[in-house]
């Protein structure tokens, strides 16, 4: 167990009074990577269907904690986590809980948009291909053609579904990589930064999206723009060297932040 | 703004205005030598460059200079009576009496009708040293295809030899004294009657490429090492590649990193750099005397150069492996791949091309390779042309290395042909290489 650890009382509502509308509870999270202690006892719901933005200054903990929901810091060799994080009740770092299947529920967007080197279809059709979703080649087109309207990029790329999904411009391999993500169903879509990669036509798209596929899945999204927090975000995070500092509704935190360093993020004093 | 201000500020102007232009001085004052130093340094690229290429070019025109010759052979066409009393006394018909028949003789008996005039038996004898004993067994397979042709006369086209080549191709000069030359006045003029007969004819040689090794250098030929290289570089590949890939996927994707795995890479690292006789050593010691596999046969050839080789793949295939960008790998874990799927499915595919050069390099290594395969015997005289890769044979470099360690003049021009030859293989092998290399690459 790590040595003595501060709990912090985090400012605001962190924890929903509302259980059964709760689809990920983090509960006393610790993450180290080696002896640096990354991600302090954080104490976090994340409520279904909305969507919660992770803000803070970099370096503070927004990817590491992301990352801990679906896993992911485990192909980091030094990487260690202690608390809970229940997905639907189920603690993810239980043993009984299978990496393959978690990822399979908690899906991911990555900063830098990452196609793989192959089709249109082919990206989107591998997620669910993999997981055996699709019995017959037609169920498969129709979950790759339903992923990529949702997505928002059918009508662009529907007569080039065959060529390289890297040859797509730098917004629409994001929508890509969206698509390739919603196309295995997950319950819940992390997005780490997805619009820092991409000009603020690409953004207000991707943004809009997020706002539609809020409808069917939980999003978390971490970003570095106070702005887009506020435009597509009901509940944001604000994090602090590790620290979860203030969670509540968007707009109390932005109208109204309760914690001295949340107003001094807000308002643009450091950061 | 107050005019206090504005002068202020026409003034800060002027003060940066004059710092521009110092700067702008001391920069071209400096300019000069920076030109001059990339013009040196261009020149020395490109001095460089060319010295390669005149070393390159000298290669190719001493080796293609002394080698191309020997791709064309003297021959001399004849008639000769297949007496059945040479060949086949009893008249039995019999292949193993007629394998036992005297062809040789009958070629004789060609010859001497030929120079009815020639009649000591020391004469006869320099006489016969213008044909090649070929012509005895270029007879003798040629009955045994066809009996009947017992007692008929046939026209058999054989290699003269290996001296009155040389001298057709004017390596030995007819100017320099008798005494200094392996052949005499008498026997370059009967050659030169043979000549004026019309009896002597050149065409390709083909028993360079369809002969195994042999003394006589008109009957020796390169197939046997050729052979002997193929199956020896098969054994290599199938076994190297595979191992070194699977190999080199575990140390870089699922072996733990600690101690035990940080001494196996400096080993893997340091056996890359050990001489290659050395493994020859090895593989006489582990193949040869403890397993007790046959002497000179390219499977233990290929063991060992495998052994050579394993260190350069696996060393290729790792920094394939981590050039894959991580984003690929994070791309199909989150997406709920195992990570044999995120592998098979996404990394190898964008390492190969790497794994493939890596490879490929590995094998033109183990083709141009002599001093291990010395070790294991593949260094042995062998004229039949192996079947399987049990059987024993050489190499092409080893037999590059035997050839021109040979004394006959013959042989000089066969050592450069077969310098061709491995070189031709080696330009195929890269131009493999970067076809492959071409094929796999995705550009996107
Ligand atoms: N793979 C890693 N190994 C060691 N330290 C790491 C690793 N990834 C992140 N960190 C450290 O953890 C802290 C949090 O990083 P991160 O979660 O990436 O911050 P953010 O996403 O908020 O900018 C940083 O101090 C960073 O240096
Ligand atoms: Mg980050």
């Amino acid at each position: 167990m790590p040595e003595a650890m501060e709990t912090q009382m985090t400012a605001g509502t962190p924890l929903l009074s509302d259980t059964s509308a709760v689809k990920v509870a983090a509960r006393d999270v610790n993450v180290f990577y080696g002896e640096k202690h990354a991600i302090k006892g954080v104490n976090l719901d994340i409520k279904q269907n909305e969507v919660t933005a992770f803000i803070g200054p970099s370096g503070c903990g927004k990817s590491t904690f992301l990352r801990s929901i679906n896993r992911m810091n485990d192909t980091i060799d030094i990487c260690r986590v202690t608390g809970s994080i229940a997905l639907d009740g189920g603690n993810v770092y239980d043993r009984s809980i299978d990496v393959v299947q978690l990822r399979a529920r908690v899906g991911m967007v990555f900063q830098k948009p990452n196609p793989f080197p192959k089709s249109i279809y082919e990206n989107v059709a591998y997620g669910p291909r993999i997981h055996g979703l699709c019995r017959h080649k037609d169920e498969l087109d129709e979950v790759v053609m339903g992923s990529l309207e949702r997505a928002g990029l059918l009508n662009e790329v529907k007569d080039r579904l065959d060529q390289p999904g890297t040859g797509l411009s730098g917004g629409q391999q994001q929508r890509l990589c969206i698509a390739r993500a919603i196309a295995v169903n997950p319950e819940v879509i992390l997005m780490d930064e997805p619009c820092s990669a991409l000009d603020p036509i690409a953004t207000a798209k991707i943004e809009e999206l997020i706002d539609e596929l809020r409808e069917n899945f939980t999003i978390v999204i971490v970003t570095h723009s106070m702005q887009q927090a506020a435009r597509v975000s009901q509940r944001t995070a604000f994090f602090h060297l590790g620290t979860l500092i203030e969670c509540s509704d968007t707009e109390q935190v932005f109208t109204n932040p309760i914690h001295k360093l949340t107003q001094g993020y807000i308002t643009g004093r450091f950061g | 703004m107050s005019t206090a201000e504005k002068q202020m500020d026409t003034n800060t102007a002027s003060a940066s205005d004059i710092r521009k232009r110092k700067i702008a001085d001391v920069v071209n004052a400096g300019l000069k030598r920076r030109y001059a130093a990339e013009r040196r340094f261009r020149f020395y690229g490109i001095a460089a460059i060319a010295l390669s290429l005149i070393m390159l070019v000298v290669l190719f025109v001493t080796i293609l200079g002394n080698g191309l010759t020997a791709f064309v052979q003297t021959r001399v066409t004849m008639d000769v009576v297949v007496s059945a009393e040479r060949i086949d006394p009893q008249g039995t018909r019999k292949r193993e009496d007629l394998i036992t028949g005297d062809y040789q003789g009958a070629v004789r008996d060609a010859v001497l009708a030929l120079f009815p005039d020639v009649t000591s038996r020391k004469d006869r004898k320099d006489l016969m040293e213008l044909f090649s004993t070929g012509a005895g067994y270029e007879l003798q397979k040629q009955v045994m295809a066809n009996p009947d042709l017992i007692g008929k006369t046939i026209r058999i086209e054989v290699p003269v030899a290996s001296e009155f080549d040389m001298l057709a191709k004017g390596y030995i000069s007819r100017t320099v004294p008798e005494a200094e030359r392996k052949i005499s006045d008498k026997q370059i003029a009967w050659y030169d009657a043979l000549k004026s007969k019309g009896m002597i004819s050149t065409g390709f040689n083909t028993t360079l490429f369809s002969a195994g090794d042999s003394r006589q250098p008109e009957l020796a030929g390169l197939w046997g090492a050729v052979v002997g290289s193929f199956y020896t570089l098969v054994v290599t590949l199938a076994l190297s590649f595979p191992i070194g890939v699977a190999a080199a996927i575990y140390l870089e994707e699922f072996a733990p990193k600690n101690k035990w795995t940080d001494i196996i890479e400096v080993n893997i690292n340091n056996l890359a750099a050990v001489p290659s006789i050395v493994f020859g050593l090895l593989g006489l010691a582990v193949f040869l005397q403890f397993f007790g596999l046959p002497r000179s046969a390219p499977v233990v050839g290929g063991l060992v150069l495998m052994l050579m080789n394993l260190p350069i793949i696996i060393i290729a295939s790792r920094a394939a492996l981590k050039s894959v960008p991580p984003s690929i790998r994070e791309a199909a874990l989150g997406l709920g791949a195992s990570k044999l799927q995120m592998i098979f499915h996404h990394v190898l595919p964008l390492a190969m091309p790497g794994m493939l050069t890596g490879t490929i390099i590995g094998m033109a290594h183990a083709l141009g390779e002599t001093a291990p395969l010395l070790m294991i015997g593949m260094v042995a005289f062998v004229v039949d042309i192996p079947h399987t890769p049990l059987d024993p044979s050489t190499v092409l470099p080893v037999q590059i290395y035997l050839w021109a360690d040979s004394p006959e003049r013959a042989f000089v021009e066969r050592t450069s042909a077969a310098i061709i030859v491995l070189l031709g293989f080696l330009i195929l092998m890269n131009a493999a290489a970067v076809l492959l290399r071409k094929k796999f690459e995705r550009r996107w």
